[in-house]
């Protein structure tokens, strides 16, 4: 049998490389699919909702929409630092690669820590999952959020960790930094969406 | 996420990391199995509940004892629950899909093993949860398998409090472990393929479990957040599905027949895979217009996308949507058509042996054909009027569900079995199995539709409690004399299946002198499945070619003029 | 020979709802019969041993337009069936479920677990006033006239389904759902609630008593004492 492989017809074969594309990059760009869609239907809901409910406007001028502007750009700045690390990572700068992962970690602390000052505010001036539909779709929204957030940096850490002791610069790890990243930045496009429909509209 | 490719290659050694958190495709294939066709007993005594109190409402259920409307709906809601998300599919995607990818592109084992792993023992958890669901104070989930707001919503409609949430996590934990096994199938069969093995030579079983795969990764979403939503309603106070607090009931309806619809496909797609792969083989000729199938597989996935709202003709929504989703509907007997044709056109001029397998692929398209067409009564949203929620509808959906799931799980069962266990199962218990199986299913669920075509509600306690209907009740009687008949159909199953294990006599590699990639190793498969990657030459049917003395040629074996090059 | 599959039919647009079956019936009736019979012919015709021992089987693999017009052309066909299945039925649901046409009676259905609540406007013809009427689970209307009725649900989603009439409409709650329906034929039709609403589901009954002019007002009379005479002329009007 194994003869057959060095025919002609058949360029010589490894494992697991049918189409090229590394297995987690394929596998992370389905789980990103279904994850699009798991928001897509709540954000599709929720707008339908509004339109259909005549906004809400009263509800929703009490969100703190200088928070939620300040934690956009801690979420844009924490996707910078992520495809910075990654290309530190890629040339080879190991040390620096580690630093910009950090520093990812900790805007996602950063962006977790605002968030939770906001609901602790929201909850002391009343405002619960149960004060009306907006405040429903808003907690479930930004919490489900905030659980990916939490996944996220769960994720970057133990890269961080790997990255210090250098076991992830080996050949088949190394582009687990490329996944984390892939994920960080859907996180990020997700709270894209989420401010302006949930703090300016 | 370690890979296959990166695994160290020998079996693992310990009884726990073989058997129990095994890594391995082909035994978390047999665990999926075992616990579909434990579930399947869960879901064939609820059945059981249901035909004995529709056809003697009055007298005590044997083995059980006398029970109320609020139990009749729970027991109708876990049989649903059951039937469709721990019976078909951990038995179509999860046992199949597991055993057959890998096997079948010529791969040592899936893509992500310990996903794989992780899979199993999510889905396993779920029906943990579910079971435990059943036993709970409040008694378990009764507002149906659609779970319909507010009735799922608002505990004071049922009386059910933490059956109903136990479902919701159970259906939630569900859903997670076939994401995960989905995304474990496409990445295998995208980057496992072995040398030669291009999409255009993959068995079909192989392109319907991976269609199966994309539309229930596309369709879930929406449900997931819609069951977040509704465990928010019943923990956190909020109100998505509950009027007197704002909400909407009919999102819930929405969000769940968009996954509700692509997900009977999920279902139905691997059945006929599995049909298709026993047909060519019995038939001893090649499938008829295989890229036809493909295509029209793949557009039935599509067209899945867009006809949710014909389970809603009648729900209060915008009646001018109503036409639009009926014509999306019925163009969908286009693609399926051309399946089910192909399909007798396989058949046609075959030199056919009725094995159990065959004989199982061929009753299940027999039968599906009733399903099929019976859904186009539904779609046409004027008809659906007078159909929708009666039990013309019940036996629709069992004509199309029991056929891909045992119909076509049995004949996948007892065509791979010898591949799976290394040893054949008994043919003459396996043809009385069929025959019990086949005959019974019909008386069952052909009064059913007569029962609905007569304007009886489904999901009624009491056929008899609507004078107009009183002079039907017969009808039930015969189903439920029907459904104990087909139980005892099982019983020989059940003795093949357990003592073929220890009995049979041991298969060889290829006992059906089939062609694809599984029946090229060992019976059973080696861990890591193959001593060589097999290099795959040609198509997966090739059939009685003319000019062969063989009436197949198995995938592996090479054109005449690589075998010259390899020679000298 | 399946005529009696369907209970009878008497609403005027219930006749539109059974010629759009039967069309599907014998449709996919025949198609049905069809595929059915070439595969048991098939399996029959060409078992292994009953062609004559040592016949291979044919090798077609559908591959060639010549093989493949043998399952297009039926389904090119089936295509057009489908189409004409669409045109029969969007007619039909745009009279029924489309524009509701001018009404002489409007009632009010509320339903709750586990009954059907009728509310007339009693004889001043509006809703909210003193000479309101409710009957609990029976529904007299009179016969000949256009019906509407406005559907809510005080608790879960029920459905208002009379199979006699060929009307079922979803009652969900928080919305206000009108549907109209017209019987010429007097007698006592079943209500029989299609949407599982809970332990009582299966005995949410209710009738609708289609009743002729004189029937009808008769009733009015023992329901409305008073005022009877300005009311009876109401209805007769139209
Ligand atoms: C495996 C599962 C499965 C499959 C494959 C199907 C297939 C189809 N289903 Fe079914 N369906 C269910 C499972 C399934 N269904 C379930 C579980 C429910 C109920 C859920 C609940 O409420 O509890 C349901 C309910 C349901 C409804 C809602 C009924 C109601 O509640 O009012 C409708 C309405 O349109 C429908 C339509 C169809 C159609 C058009 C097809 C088509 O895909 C069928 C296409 C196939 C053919 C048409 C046969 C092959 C073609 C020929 C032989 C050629 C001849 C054909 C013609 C001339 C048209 N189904
Ligand atoms: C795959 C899906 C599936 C399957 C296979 C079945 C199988 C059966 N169903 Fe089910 N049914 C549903 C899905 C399914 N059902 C759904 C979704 C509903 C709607 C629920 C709702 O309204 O919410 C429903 C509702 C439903 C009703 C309507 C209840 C009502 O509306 O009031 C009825 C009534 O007759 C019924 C009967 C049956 C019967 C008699 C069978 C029989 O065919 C069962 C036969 C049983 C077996 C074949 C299993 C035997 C065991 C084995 C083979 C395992 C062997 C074990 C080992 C070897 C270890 N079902
Ligand atoms: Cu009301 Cu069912
Ligand atoms: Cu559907």
């Amino acid at each position: 049998m194994s003869v057959g492989i060095e025919t002609a017809s058949h360029k010589a074969y490894t494992e697991g490389e049918t189409t090229g594309i590394p297995m987690g990059k394929i596998g992370i760009w389905w789980f990103l699919a279904s994850e699009v869609m798991v928001f897509g239907g709540l954000i599709g809901a929720y707008v339908l909702f509004r339109i259909a409910n005549g906004g809400w406007a009263d509800q929703a001028e009490h969100v703190n929409w200088r928070l939620g502007a300040i934690n956009t750009l801690v979420l844009v700045t924490s996707s910078l630092t992520m495809i910075l690390a990654l290309s530190a990572g890629r040339s080879g700068r190991h040390q620096r690669a580690a630093n910009f992962l950090l520093a990812t970690v900790l805007l996602g602390l950063t962006f977790l820590g605002i968030k939770g000052v906001e609901y602790s505010r929201e909850i002391a001036e009343g405002f619960t999952p149960a004060s009306g539909m907006f405040w429903s779709f808003y907690f479930l929204m930004t919490g489900l959020h905030g659980i990916h957030v939490i996944g996220g940096i769960v994720f970057n850490a133990t890269l961080y960790i790997a990255a210090v002791r250098g076991t992830l610069w080996s050949e088949h790890h190394e582009d687990r930094l490329e996944f984390a990243g892939l994920y960080w930045h859907f996180v990020d496009v997700v709270w894209i969406f989420l401010f302006p429909l949930l703090y300016l509209a | 996420m370690e890979t296959a490719a990166e695994q160290h290659h020998e079996a693992p050694a310990g009884f726990v990391r073989r058997y129990i958190f095994s890594t391995d495709h082909k035994v978390i294939a047999k665990q999926y199995m075992i616990l579909s066709l434990t579930m399947a007993l869960i879901g064939g005594f609820t059945a059981y509940l249901i035909r004995w109190q529709l056809a003697w409402p009055e007298t005590d259920i044997p083995g059980w004892g006398p029970i109320g409307p609020d139990n009749y709906n729970a027991i109708i809601t876990m049989h649903g629950t059951v039937m469709v998300f721990f019976v078909a599919m951990p038995f179509l995607l999860g046992a199949f899909g597991n055993y057959l990818i890998p096997l079948m592109i010529g791969a040592r084992d899936m893509a992500f093993p310990r996903l794989n792993m992780m899979s199993f023992w999510t889905v396993f958890t779920a029906s943990v949860v579910l079971t435990i669901s059943m036993f709970v104070p409040g008694g378990p989930a009764a507002a149906g398998w659609t779970g319909y707001a507010p009735l799922s919503d608002n505990p004071i409609y049922t009386g059910v409090t933490w059956g109903q949430n136990l479902w919701i996590l159970a259906l939630a934990l569900e859903f997670g472990s076939f994401l995960m096994g989905g995304i474990n199938f496409l990445t295998t069969a995208l980057n496992m393929r072995a040398p030669g093995m291009t999409l255009w030579r993959l068995p079909l079983v192989v392109w319907m479990e991976l269609t199966a795969a994309v539309v229930f990764l596309l369709s879930v979403g929406p449900l997931i957040a819609g069951a977040l939503m509704l465990l928010a309603d019943r923990t956190l106070g909020t109100g998505f599905f509950r009027p007197d607090r704002g909400g909407d009931p009919l999102l819930w309806e929405h969000l769940f027949w968009f996954f509700g619809h692509p997900e009977v496909y999920v279902v139905a797609l691997p059945g006929f895979g599995i049909m298709l792969e026993v047909m060519p083989v019995f038939a001893r000729k090649p499938i008829f217009g295989y890229r036809t199938m493909v295509w029209s597989t793949i557009a039935a996935g599509l067209l899945s996308f867009i006809v949710w709202a014909h389970h809603m003709f009648v729900s209060g929504m915008d009646p001018r949507l109503a036409t639009p989703f009926s014509v999306t509907t019925i163009l969908i007997s286009v693609p399926f058509a051309l399946l089910v044709f192909s399909m007798i056109a396989t058949v046609w001029g075959g030199s056919i042996t009725l094995t159990t397998p065959m004989l199982f692929a061929l009753g299940g398209l027999a039968t599906f054909i009733i399903g099929g067409v019976t859904g186009i009564f539904l779609g046409s949203a004027t008809t659906d009027i007078f159909l929708h929620g009666t039990y013309f509808v019940v036996a629709h959906f069992h004509y199309t569900l029991f056929p891909v799931t045992f119909f076509g799980g049995f004949a996948g069962l007892y065509y791979w079995y010898p591949k799976m266990f290394g040893r054949m199962m008994n043919e003459t218990l396996g043809k009385i199995h069929f025959w019990f199986t086949f005959v019974f299913f019909n008386a069952i669920f052909i009064p059913l539709f007569a029962v609905g075509t007569h304007g009886s509600p489904r999901r009624i306690y009491e056929l008899s409690s609507y004078t107009y209907l009183q002079p039907f009740q017969y009808l039930h009687v015969i189903a439920t004399y029907a459904t104990i008949g087909l139980f005892i159909g099982q019983l020989p199953f059940i003795v093949n299946f357990i003592g073929s294990m220890v009995r049979g006599k041991r298969a060889a590699d290829n006992p059906w002198d089939a062609n694809t990639l599984e029946w090229a190793t060992t019976s059973p498969p080696p861990h890591e499945n193959f001593e060589h990657i097999p290099v795959v030459y040609r198509d997966p049917y090739e059939y009685s070619v003319p000019g062969e003395n063989e009436d197949w040629i198995p995938q592996t074996r090479p054109e005449p003029q690589i075998v010259y090059a390899a020679a000298d | 020979m399946f005529s009696n599959l369907l209970p009878p039919n008497v609403s005027t647009f219930g006749g539109d709802v059974d010629h759009t079956f039967w069309m599907i019936f014998w449709i996919v009736g025949f198609w049905f019969v069809l595929a059915e019979g070439v595969l048991i012919y098939s399996i029959v015709r060409y078992r292994k041993g009953s062609t004559g021992a040592g016949t291979r089987a044919m090798f077609l693999r559908g591959d060639t337009p010549r093989q493949l017009a043998w399952i297009f052309i039926p389904v090119a066909i089936i295509l057009f069936l489908d189409l004409a299945i669409d045109r029969a039925g969007a007619s039909a649901w745009e009279r029924i479920k489309g524009e509701i046409p001018p009404s002489d009676v409007t009632i009010k259905v509320t339903a709750k677990q586990f009954n059907w609540n009728f509310t007339y406007p009693g004889p001043d013809g509006k809703f909210g006033t003193a000479d309101d009427i409710t009957a609990e689970n029976d529904l007299h209307v009179p016969a000949g006239k256009v019906v509407k009725f406005e559907l809510q649900s005080e608790d879960v989603i029920h459905s208002f389904f009379v199979p006699e009439l060929r009307l079922k409409q979803d009652v969900v709650p928080g919305r206000k759902i009108s549907g109209w329906f017209q019987s010429d034929i007097p007698g006592t039709y079943e209500i029989a609630c299609s949407e599982l609403c809970g332990f009582g589901h299966y005995s949410m009954h209710g009738t609708v008593i289609v009743q002729n002019a004189k029937d009808y007002s008769a009733w009015l009379h023992d329901t409305w004492p008073t005022k009877f005479a300005a009311n009876s002329a109401s209805v007769k009007a139209n």
